[in-house]
This record gives structure tokens, C-alpha cells and sequence, in this order.
């Protein structure tokens, strides 16, 4: 791996993060809004409303004004809400931390779970073990989150009532209770991941273990068990890396749902109240947050990737 | 054409998932004719029926009869789905064939872009859409669309570059073929069945994202009997009777699994060496 690739992947960060920035003030600007109505409200002026349009500068021909705001966002600068009048930056990342906090335990759960189930299913292909992780797999296909969660809520908390239906505790002010408003986010935000992970394991796994250097080993004398931990899991469960970061991208996406159901402050909560209320800055910032946020993990995923597998040659 | 159907339906998953997506396709068809209720009668004395002879599936908070709310909702959703998932592939592959025919740079440029465009998530970028051109059924339909073109066009140009090396492709260069002529007629038709492939599963995830989107307020909008909003409105009474929650549910899983299997039947029955 040579510095060659790292600085290529990082000016594809870059560009990403500039093609979603054009993207997304492309499409706050055509949304039906006037910012100065949001902010005055329909009763307002036209005097009123005409002074605040050339106060935010919204008479400004449209390049110059995405100028402006790219001009601010690499300042560090992501605008201020026009609902609440605040800088929208550390509200948006105060709560990108309880998201990112929701999808981390829920890749660990993920993880803990599909990368047996995908070795099982494999190892034991074509037997009832296979058939029983296939079947899993099609049932965390089969449902949308909105679904399973609202599934999950009415069996465990209203009907067991093992655990609180939603709402969100910080970690810091009361652990215990915390953990239990996360645990049925987490499972639900895992399920799909679980289906889709597990099966790409599988389907790797079989790949490798039909491969010369696994029958040359076998022949070679050296146990099924050995052979599979010390040969076939360490090519196999490589590509799981790419598949994961690239099921962050989904992550994001489901994180929406889920927190808007369990009432979690998280970024996808913020991101819905912000396009309910039309309130482009925090609509601007949460995306490219959001797209950020993808193109970072999936970065780190390649780089490491290329860092475990010597056998590819970047320049 | 019989000894493919044949091959399709010797796996389970083949066969399975035609089956349901069978069925599916009846309902859609001919559901509205058969449902025994007037989907949004409502009808107070008979609020949170459980299953009976007159009510197969019982009754929703308003006293309407769930079975033909199901049967009139196929449509609604998933006609929707399928058209979102066509219109989106239409747009990929014609993105992923130009980009792998025009190669270099070109080529470069349109697939980091696509890249950067795949960073925002798909319901995100749906929500963003939808939130642009006010929230309706045909409106969502276009958000999906476009939610789906950038994965299509990514998978639709791995399969294109393997079909740009082939003889016939450079013999319509030396033709002197015109660049349209070439992606149409010669290139567009040789990615097709893995694209078919790729499109079957799909629907299974415009199913959900159509759901979602109604969930959310932002799709179908009340009293339709789409399922996703079904089971929104659900969700505030389900305490008092689990059913109007439990088959709504059931008919989207339904066809979510049915779209899969088939395309994983169709995986296998097209790969040559299965």
C-alpha cells in the first residue's frame, strides 16, 4: 500500500463530499420553501420579508449563494436553524454521537452473530444447519424495519414488559436503564444486517474452501479444523470488511427509521423533524454529515483492507 | 424458454418464489373484484373483529374489513414497487452501459460520482425527494426511481465491461456503428440477465422503502389501504387487537421473500455452470 493510494482514496472523499453538497443545495434550493417566510412566518410584511431576503443574502444569484455556504461549511460553519434559531452544527453532531453510538453496538451484535452463522451454514452445507441459517437470513429480508420494530415493541415491551418501548437515557446518567432503552433498537437495526452479512460469509467460505491450496493443505495431513481456522477463515472473512462498510451506507439509512420509532435524538430523528419543518440548513448539514460520515467508514475499510491483504498491490 | 422455467423451478427458492410471487400477481390482478367489503366502509359496532366467517382476517380500528383492505392495497403497493424498480433500472443501466462503453476518464468520472451520489442512503435521499415534490403515491414512485439508478448503474457496468471486450462489440466499431447504436443495440441487450437478476430482489426493497415512505407520511396518504400506512395507523391501537398490525405485515413479508427467492432461483437457473 503506498501513500500514492491512500492520498487517491482521500481526494475521493473529496469529491464525494463535493457532488453531495451540490446535490443537496440543488435540492433545497428547488424545495417550495422561502426561507424568509419560515423564519417571519406567513403573516409577515412584504417590507419585512424583502429586508430579510437581502440580509441572508437569498437575491444573490444561486452559484454565489452555494459559494457562500460552502465557503461557511468549510469553516466549520453548517448554518443556523431556521425552527430554533441555533447553530446547527453541534446540535447535528451532539446527536450523530448517539447515532454512531446506536450503530456501533449494533455492527458488534452484527458481527457476534453472522460471522458463526455464515461459517456454520458453510462448513455444514447443505445440511439441515445451512438450511435453518438460510432460513434466518430470508426472515431479516422479509420485513422492513418499521415493521420489526413496531413488532418488537408490541411483544416485548407491551405485552412482556421486559423492556421500556422507547425513549432514550444517556449512558452517563443511568447505565443500566440506558442499556435497556438500546436493546431494542439495536436488535432491530441487527436483523437485516445479520441476514445480509451472514450470507456473503457463507457464500466466501464455500468459494475458498473449493479452492487447491485448502485440498493441498488437507492433504497435507492437517485437520479439518485447523485448516478452516488457519487457511480458509483468514481469505474468506477479508471481503466481509468491504461488505460491512458498505452496509453502513444502509445502516444510516435504517438508524432513520428506527430512532424516529424508539424516539432516539439521534441524526436520522433530527434529519426527519428538519424535513417535516423544512428547515434547510439542518436538512444541508445532516446530509453531508450523513454522506461524511459513509465515506469515512468506507475509507478506513479499504485502507485496511489493502493493510490485511498482501497479496493486492495499490499504486 | 420451457426448459429455463423448467431449470427455475428444479430449486426450491425457484420454485417457492414463483409460487408467491404468483400469487401476488392474482391478488394485484384481480383483488379488487374479489374482496368481500367496501375497503373504506367504516362501520363503528364492529371495531377490532378478530378473524370470522364475514370477516376473514377481522377488523381495523375503524371497524373495516382487513382482508379486502389487503387484497385492494396489493396494488397500491405493489405495483408501485415494480414500477419504481423498472423505471430505476431503465435509468442504471443506461448510466452503467455508457460509462463502461465510453471507458477511461470518462468512465472515471461518471462512477465516482455515482459513488458520491451512493453516500447519501437510499430512504434518505428518497425522504429528500419526495419532501422536494410534496408527498404522493406518484411522487414517491420517482423518489425510489431515483434512489435505485446509482446502485443499478454500478452493477450494470461490471457487467457491461466484460461485454465491452467481446468481438461483436468491437466489430460494430469497425462498422463504423454510431455510440447509440452500440449501447442499444448491441451492448444493452447482452447485460439483460443479470440485470433481472438484480432486479427481482429489488423489488423487494421498493416494497419496503415504499412502506417506509408511507410510514413516514410521506408516501400514500390516508384512508388508502396501502400496507406500509396500514400498518403506521396500526401501530396506535395494536394493544387493543394485535391482527390489524400482524397482516399487513404478513402481506409485505409475503412479498418481500417472494421477490427474493425468485431471484435467487433465477441466479441459479441463469448461471451456466449450476
Amino acid at each position: 500500500m503506498s501513500p500514492n493510494y491512500i492520498a487517491k482514496r482521500l481526494m475521493m472523499i473529496v469529491y464525494t463530499l463535493f457532488i453531495v453538497s451540490l446535490i443537496v443545495f440543488a435540492i433545497t434550493q428547488i424545495l417550495p420553501a422561502d426561507a424568509a417566510v419560515m423564519m417571519l412566518g406567513e403573516n409577515a410584511t412584504q417590507d419585512a420579508l424583502a429586508a430579510l431576503r437581502e440580509n441572508m443574502g437569498l437575491n444573490a444569484p444561486v452559484w454565489q449563494q452555494y459559494a457562500t455556504w460552502l465557503g461557511h461549511v468549510l469553516q466549520g460553519d453548517l448554518g443556523t436553524s431556521l425552527r430554533t434559531g441555533q447553530p446547527v452544527g453541534p446540535v447535528m453532531f451532539e446527536a450523530l454521537g448517539r447515532s454512531l453510538l446506536l450503530a456501533f453496538l449494533s455492527i458488534g451484535l452484527m458481527l457476534v452473530l453472522a460471522i458463526p452463522l455464515g461459517i456454520i451454514a458453510a462448513v455444514r452445507r447443505g445440511k439441515i444447519a445451512d438450511m435453518v441459517v438460510s432460513l434466518i437470513s430470508y426472515a431479516g429480508v422479509a420485513l422492513p424495519e418499521f415493521v420489526t420494530a413496531t413488532l418488537a415493541v408490541l411483544v416485548f415491551a407491551d405485552l412482556m414488559k421486559w423492556l421500556p418501548p422507547t425513549g432514550y437515557v444517556p449512558l452517563t446518567e443511568n447505565f443500566g436503564s440506558g442499556i435497556a432503552h438500546l436493546v431494542l433498537p439495536v436488535c432491530v437495526i441487527s436483523v437485516i444486517l445479520i441476514a445480509h452479512v451472514s450470507r456473503m460469509v457463507r457464500s466466501e467460505l464455500v468459494d475458498v474452501l473449493h479452492t487447491d491450496y485448502i485440498r493441498a493443505a488437507r492433504l497435507k495431513g492437517i485437520s479439518r479444523g485447523k485448516v478452516l481456522r488457519r487457511h480458509a477463515l483468514r481469505n474468506a472473512l477479508l471481503p466481509t470488511i468491504t461488505i460491512v462498510a458498505l452496509d453502513v451506507g444502509y445502516l444510516l439509512g435504517g438508524v432513520i427509521v428506527v430512532e424516529e420509532i424508539f424516539a432516539i435524538p439521534g441524526i436520522g430523528r433530527q434529519l426527519i423533524v428538519a424535513i417535516q419543518a423544512r428547515d434547510l440548513p439542518a436538512i444541508q448539514a445532516g446530509v453531508l454529515i450523513m454522506a461524511a460520515t459513509y465515506s469515512i467508514v468506507n475509507f478506513i475499510a479499504d485502507i485496511l483492507y489493502a493493510w490485511l491483504d498482501k497479496r493486492i498491490q495499490y499504486d | 424458454m420451457t426448459d429455463f422455467i423448467k431449470r427455475l423451478l428444479r430449486t426450491p427458492q425457484g420454485a417457492i418464489g414463483m409460487v408467491l410471487v404468483l400469487l401476488v400477481l392474482l391478488v394485484v390482478l384481480f383483488g379488487p373484484m374479489l374482496a368481500p367489503h367496501d375497503p373504506e366502509g367504516l362501520s363503528p359496532l364492529t371495531r377490532y373483529k378478530g378473524p370470522s366467517l364475514a370477516f376473514w382476517l377481522g377488523t381495523d380500528q375503524y371497524g373495516r374489513d382487513i382482508f379486502s383492505r389487503l387484497l385492494i392495497g396489493a396494488r397500491a403497493t405493489v405495483v408501485m414497487a415494480v414500477l419504481a424498480t423498472i423505471a430505476g433500472t431503465l435509468i442504471g443501466a443506461f448510466i452503467g452501459t455508457t460509462s463502461a462503453f465510453l471507458g477511461g476518464r470518462a468512465d472515471e468520472l461518471i462512477m465516482r460520482t455515482i459513488d458520491a451520489v451512493m453516500s447519501i442512503p437510499s430512504l434518505l435521499f428518497a425522504l429528500l425527494v419526495v419532501n422536494l415534490l410534496g408527498s404522493s403515491t406518484i411522487n414517491a414512485l420517482i423518489a425510489v426511481a431515483i434512489a435505485f439508478a446509482p446502485g443499478m448503474a454500478r452493477i450494470t457496468r461490471s457487467v457491461a465491461l466484460s461485454v465491452r471486450k467481446q468481438d461483436y462489440v468491437n466489430a460494430a466499431i469497425a462498422r463504423g456503428e454510431s455510440s447509440g447504436y452500440i449501447i442499444f443495440r448491441e451492448m444493452l441487450p447482452n447485460v439483460i440477465a443479470p440485470i433481472i437478476v438484480e432486479m427481482t430482489i429489488r423489488v423487494s426493497f421498493a416494497v419496503m422503502l415504499f412502506a417506509t415512505l408511507s410510514f413516514l407520511g410521506l408516501g400514500a396518504q390516508p384512508p388508502a389501504a396501502e400496507w406500509g400506512l396500514m400498518v403506521s395507523e396500526a401501530r396506535r391501537y395494536m394493544h387493543l387487537s394485535a391482527g390489524i398490525l400482524i397482516w399487513p405485515s404478513t402481506a409485505i413479508a409475503i412479498v418481500a421473500v417472494g421477490f427474493n427467492l425468485l431471484g435467487d432461483g433465477l441466479r441459479d437457473a441463469l448461471n451456466p455452470r449450476t
